[in-house]
């Protein structure tokens, strides 16, 4: 770590020790048509920057400078600190956000003039914990010359950061206590999923059943179907785990064997209820507990009674 | 029609000592129970034709035959449902004599159910597979219900909010089950009775169940030896036969966890089972001496005593009362100290009892015993026994 901040400040402060960059000829001269664009796009009317006698207006002094999207490779040219900045992108420093830009304007511009741009590479600073993730602060300024005339200068800084991986969305562990799902039982838990508490209604006889089966005892129906239970029951009996330990449950819980107003039992936890207060005949109402990031299971959950 | 009864009998009874480290394999703990039951009847290895275990042994029938020596096999067997097998592996070996398919059987059951694999330790595992047993778990194991002493807690408190039974009516089969323990050498627990404040002491390990309403963990093996009831009267011992033998599966069964049928308080597989035995055999309850009753759990001891129609249904509580089911009560259950006591060889190691029962060789010995009633694993499909005199 400290070897590569030692290794990045040194091509930094070569990058400051060479000084000003060689002086790049802007592309196009001061023009009116260029002024005529960046004043409707940023909605500028002042008078000054229109008819026979209009200056460029001082804002815009970077887009004289600046290349266009198809850049002519007899053009290309560093500046003094792209070495520092190859560094940081090899080094993982690849996402760049601007922090600072300052301007300072000698005089107004004149359609015609001719510029030209110099660069030099003014610090760094790091690296730096921010809420983006770990980076150096580099900072540069820029002169625009008018002949030999300076008539602008920037003072820009930008940050170079190494992009913090957003954490994965952290996945709860897996609850240990799976149960085996086939083609006979998957409505039940599908069920479960979609907040359903649903029973197995035989297609033939209509006869309920829970747990379900492939084939009708009664009517030797394989034809399957379900309703979905009103979520009331009745505590038939339970019990209290205290020991041993069991895997993903925290001791002591209740489980209880409920009985539903539709005729069927049903096997689940007892919760939102302090234990000495479960009791066999305790009215209870369905309730959805996610135990990990894929299997939900229905709980059951006191209820007041009926005056 | 022809019966099974009175035409088989145990003719040997074999166990390693009971611990918590045995410190060798299973296979090897099986291959020291087999000789000393073969031993036991004065049969030698050539002898056996015929091999019967629980689904649940690791050691293969082949594989304890060639440890033991064991030549041709004509006939073997596994019998499912964890404990419940117990009984069913003699059922097994039974029908297998009585019809000629093998004429000396060996059933054995050999782990180390503490150092090794426990039982009672949860096992994610068991809800993962879209096998039959696998869904039926899925229904229960994601809720955290997932260990034996869950899974019969929620039968008992159903039962005591149904029939006004106590943590104290289950703590005094614990009692029981350790005064018999405690002056059995055999016994894990030998020298080690408890009191009902104990039992009501011991923590919690699934409310209603506490510590001690569960049974201990034990490495160990027991091995029996079925023959003809004429072969094994020209045996070293004088036989055990095998008057009733049965398995049973009720209706709406599950492994564990049959709380879908209309009552939650019985175990209707047992009441299978008994009524099978009492049919068999011609016998009644109150010409049974002394029973084996499976004890895993004490619930179940107070349930089966139910549906083998030792009491009415909701009167065990009565009936074990007042040393009820102690050496000298009115039906001594597991002399032995059963599961809870001795050890818990998965049923196996009871009905090794109920043999010295019969021949009156058992440390605590029942006077007069002519029939002694055996059960298998509860909440789960199950099976039973009546051994009697020849």
């Amino acid at each position: 770590m400290t070897e590569l901040r030692d290794h990045l400040m040194a091509l930094a402060d070569k990058a400051v020790a060479a000084g000003e960059g060689p002086r790049q000829a802007a592309p196009h001269p001061v023009n009116d048509v260029m002024i005529s664009h960046w004043t409707e796009a940023m909605g500028d009317r002042n008078p000054v920057y229109a008819g026979p006698d209009a200056v460029a207006p001082p804002v815009m002094i970077q887009v004289w400078s600046m290349e266009g999207l198809s850049r002519d490779p007899a053009r290309e040219f560093r500046r003094p600190m792209d070495d520092v900045f190859d560094a940081l992108d090899e080094a993982g420093y690849k996402g760049v956000v601007a922090t600072n830009c300052e301007h300072t304007y000698h005089r107004y511009l004149s359609t015609g003039e001719e510029l030209t741009s110099s660069t030099r590479m003014v610090d760094m600073v790091g690296p730096k914990r921010t809420a983006l993730g770990e980076g150096y602060f580099v900072t540069w300024n820029v002169t625009w010359f008018s002949g030999d005339e300076p008539v602008a200068e920037m003072m820009f800084r930008l940050l170079k950061f190494q992009p913090v991986v957003p954490a994965e969305k952290a996945k709860r562990e897996p609850y240990p206590l799976r149960p085996a799902v086939n083609d006979d039982t998957r409505f039940f838990w599908d069920g479960v999923q979609a907040g359903e508490l649903r029973i197995q209604r035989c297609g033939g006889c209509g006869e309920l059943r829970h747990p379900p089966g492939p084939v009708c005892p009664s009517c030797r129906s394989a034809e399957r179907t379900h309703i979905v239970a009103s979520g009331a029951g009745t505590v038939y009996s339970y019990v209290v785990h205290h020991h041993p330990p069991v895997p993903g449950q925290e001791p002591p819980f209740v489980v209880a064997v409920v009985e539903l107003p539709e005729g069927v039992r049903m096997v689940g936890n007892i919760v939102q209820c302090p234990i000495e207060e479960v009791y066999v005949g305790m009215p209870v109402r369905v309730t959805y507990q996610e135990m990990d990031d894929e299997l939900t299971l229905p709980m059951w959950a006191p209820i007041p009674e009926e005056a | 029609m022809s019966s099974l009864s009175g035409r088989t009998a145990v003719a040997g009874i074999g166990a390693t000592e009971f611990s918590k480290e045995s410190g060798r394999s299973e296979l090897h703990l099986a291959a020291e129970a087999v000789f000393a039951a073969l031993d036991d009847a004065g049969l030698s290895p050539s002898d056996v034709d015929g091999m019967v275990t629980y689904t649940q042994d690791a050691n293969d029938e082949i594989a304890v035959a060639r440890e033991v020596g064991i030549g041709d096999l004509s006939f073997f067997s596994r019998v499912h449902y964890g404990g419940g097998a117990a009984c069913g592996t003699v059922l097994h070996a039974a029908m297998a004599v009585a019809t000629g398919v093998a004429e000396v059987v060996v059933c054995y059951r050999a782990f180390n159910e503490r150092s090794g694999r426990r039982f009672g330790q949860p096992n994610t595992r068991l809800g993962g597979e879209p096998s039959s047993q696998g869904l039926e778990m899925s229904w229960h194991v994601p809720y955290g219900l997932i260990t034996p002493a869950a899974w019969v807690a929620m039968f008992a408190r159903r039962y005591m909010h149904q029939y006004g039974v106590t943590s104290e009516d289950f703590g005094r089969v614990a009692v029981a089950m350790r005064r018999h323990a405690s002056t059995n050498p055999a016994a894990w627990f030998h020298g080690r009775p408890i009191t009902l404040a104990d039992h009501q002491a011991s923590k919690w390990i699934v409310d209603p169940l506490h510590l001690l309403d569960c049974c201990q963990e034990s490495d160990g093996a027991v091995a029996l030896v079925v023959t003809t009831e004429e072969r094994a009267r020209d045996l070293r011992r004088s036989p055990a036969v095998i008057t009733a033998a049965a398995q049973g599966s009720g209706t709406g069964q599950m492994m564990m966890t049959s709380y879908y049928r209309d009552d939650m308080t019985g175990l209707p597989e047992m009441g299978v089972v008994g009524r099978k035995l009492w049919k068999e055999s011609g016998l009644s309850p109150s010409e049974i001496q002394t029973a084996i009753i499976y004890d895993h759990f004490t619930p179940f001891v107070l349930t089966q005593l139910e549906e083998l129609g030792f009491c009415e249904r909701g009167e065990a509580k009565d009936f074990i009362r007042n040393g009820g089911i102690e050496i000298d009560g009115h039906l001594p259950v597991n002399p032995h100290g059963g599961q809870l006591g001795e050890a818990y060889i998965h049923g196996m190691n009871g009905i090794a009892e109920a043999v010295r029962q019969i021949r009156g060789t058992a440390v605590n010995q029942v006077a007069g015993v002519q029939n002694v009633l055996v059960t298998a694993g509860t909440g789960v499909p199950t099976s039973g026994l009546i051994l009697s005199q020849g």
